[in-house]
This record gives C-alpha cells, sequence and structure tokens, in this order.
C-alpha cells in the first residue's frame, strides 16, 4: 500500500493523468481513505483550476499604442528593404 | 482548408492550363465573413505581406504574453520591454516559423526567452543558475492542511483574484515559475516545457511537482476554512 509520502510524490502525474493503471487504482484507495491526502489533492486541483481560469489581465492602453506604433515602424524597414 | 483567401493561378500560367500549375497568387477575398482567422492563416498573409495579418496576432496575444513577461521578470518596466521585444523578433523571424509547433508556442518561446535574459541582466550583470534557490529541501512540506472557504472565484473579484494569484506566483523560485507557467498556465506539455527551457523532463516534473505544492500551500494560507469548519471533510 503506497504511504502518505508516496501519494505526496506521484500527486503531479496522478494529477496529469500520467501514472500506469496499477499505481493509478492504489493511489485512488489511498486518497479515499486518507483525509490530509484527500485535502492535499482537492486543495492543488484547486490552485491549479484557479490559475488556469484567470483571465490576464488587459494591456494597459498606452503599452499597446506603443507596441502598435513600433510594428509599424518595423513594417515600413521591411518593405523599404524588399 | 480554408485560409480566408482565394488562390488564383497567375496569368502567366494560362497558357500551359494542361501543365500542373507552379505560381499562385493569393488574393485576398473580400471578406465577408465575420469568422475569426486561424493564427495559421494569419502567419501566411503576414508572410505573403498583408499589413493586417500581424497586428491582428500582436492584439490576440498581447495581453498573455505580457502576463507570462510579468510572472517571469516581476518587474513591470521589464515586462513591457519582453512584450515589445517578442513582437518586434517574432515578426522579423517569421519567414523562418516553419509551423512545427503552434504560432502561440514559438511566441511564448521568444518570451520566456527574453524574460529570463532581462532577469539575469537584473540581477546585478550576474550570471544566475537558474537551481539557485531551489534546493531548499522544504519545498514539497506540507504544512497546510485545510479545505478552502468556499469558491475563491465567487469570494473575490477577478481583479483581487488576479493580485493575489500574481503576488503568489511571483514569490516562487524563478526556476518554480518558469515551469508553472509554462506546463499549468500555458498548457505546454512536459516536452515542450523542457525544450523552452533547456531543462531534462525529469527536472520538469520535479520543479512542477514543488511549484505546484508551494502554490497551493501559499493559497490554502489565505483561502481556508477557519474555526469550525476547517476540518469539514472528516
Amino acid at each position: 500500500m503506497p504511504t502518505c509520502k508516496d501519494f505526496l510524490r506521484e500527486l503531479s502525474d496522478y494529477l496529469d493523468s500520467a501514472l500506469d493503471p496499477a499505481t493509478k487504482k492504489e493511489l485512488d484507495k489511498h486518497v479515499q481513505e486518507c483525509p490530509d491526502c484527500w485535502v492535499v489533492l482537492d486543495t492543488t486541483q484547486k490552485t491549479l483550476k484557479i490559475y488556469k481560469g484567470c483571465e490576464p489581465q488587459a494591456v494597459p492602453a498606452a503599452l499597446e499604442d506603443k507596441l502598435m506604433a513600433a510594428l509599424k515602424v518595423k513594417m515600413a524597414e521591411k518593405k523599404l528593404s524588399g | 482548408m480554408d485560409f480566408g483567401v482565394e488562390f488564383q493561378r497567375s496569368t502567366q500560367d494560362d497558357r500551359n492550363f494542361s501543365a500542373q500549375p507552379t505560381h499562385w497568387v493569393i488574393v485576398r477575398e473580400a471578406m465577408t465573413s465575420t469568422e475569426p482567422q486561424s493564427d495559421e492563416d494569419l502567419v501566411e498573409l503576414a508572410k505573403s505581406g498583408d499589413d493586417t495579418a500581424f497586428p491582428e496576432l500582436v492584439k490576440r496575444y498581447s495581453r498573455r504574453i505580457l502576463r507570462v513577461a510579468r510572472n517571469i521578470t516581476n518587474h513591470e518596466e521589464d515586462s513591457e520591454d519582453v512584450l515589445q521585444e517578442t513582437f518586434m523578433k517574432a515578426y522579423t523571424h517569421l519567414a523562418g516559423f516553419q509551423g512545427n509547433s503552434k504560432f502561440y508556442t514559438w511566441l511564448v518561446r521568444i518570451a520566456m526567452n527574453e524574460s529570463l535574459m532581462k532577469l539575469r541582466k537584473r540581477k546585478s550583470g550576474k550570471l544566475v543558475s537558474l537551481d539557485e534557490e531551489l534546493n531548499t529541501g522544504e519545498d514539497t512540506m506540507i504544512r497546510e492542511i485545510a479545505v478552502w472557504e468556499g469558491n475563491p472565484e465567487d469570494t473575490y473579484s477577478q481583479e483581487e483574484l488576479r493580485a493575489i494569484l500574481d503576488k503568489t506566483i511571483s514569490s516562487l523560485p524563478e526556476g518554480f515559475r518558469s515551469v508553472f507557467m509554462l506546463r499549468d498556465v500555458e498548457e505546454f506539455s512536459t516536452e515542450e516545457t523542457a525544450e523552452a527551457l533547456d531543462l531534462s523532463i525529469p527536472a520538469v516534473k520535479s520543479r512542477l511537482l514543488r511549484a505546484r505544492l508551494q502554490l497551493r500551500e501559499k493559497l490554502t494560507r489565505l483561502f481556508k476554512s477557519k474555526g469550525e469548519n476547517t476540518f469539514a471533510y472528516l
């Protein structure tokens, strides 16, 4: 039977579904029986979900204008150089 | 494949109509469709000299590139420079982009390189190993075992939550931040992350685990249930 330490070591592969079926089955059993590991799994899943779901901040208008102006110059240079 | 353009044979080939056509010109069709064009279409149009295509890609990805730059450099001015340098480099080298990876993956790799260069320059010009600060031996320790109070996405506004997440990720060692950003935020594969950061696959996996656990630990300190509900799972 895997220990909490084993579970923790495999946690990333467990979350990424990158484990072989036998190991996954053993860890599924462990997490059902171990409240601490269940909490660690649950809060790690929530951590990833919250990061994935967070929309990036808009680019400030002044920065976007600066970027587009620089791009315009670059495109004109490219045209001139053929 | 629908390129949003129409391919027409060049008139110089009309004489050899029966032969396999070898010269084609791309003529942009009147854009009656409101369907967004794919990255691949826009890249091809930009390569063929369409002035509107590359700016469209910039608009599409600038906020995500700025997030990568901010989270890696931890420096506002540097991240703004990285944003500009990334798109300038991408434009300059567009002809060499063969489409072996997705355009956005290629763009993030440029942004990551630019960010790491800025980071190294800022550290007093000293060359700093990415392994620095990584071997604390405490980064897989679990201290906070508590369920979260509700759903932070409901409790905080988008802006508040983004500020919390940015602050939390910026507190990780650089070697963890870059792996976490690529794998879990930008959704690169383990192999793509290893290649982009010039790391081995076991190193990516090890850093990812430690980054995830450290972030979990830090967020749990902020979001955990207080009082009786702390062990609500029991």
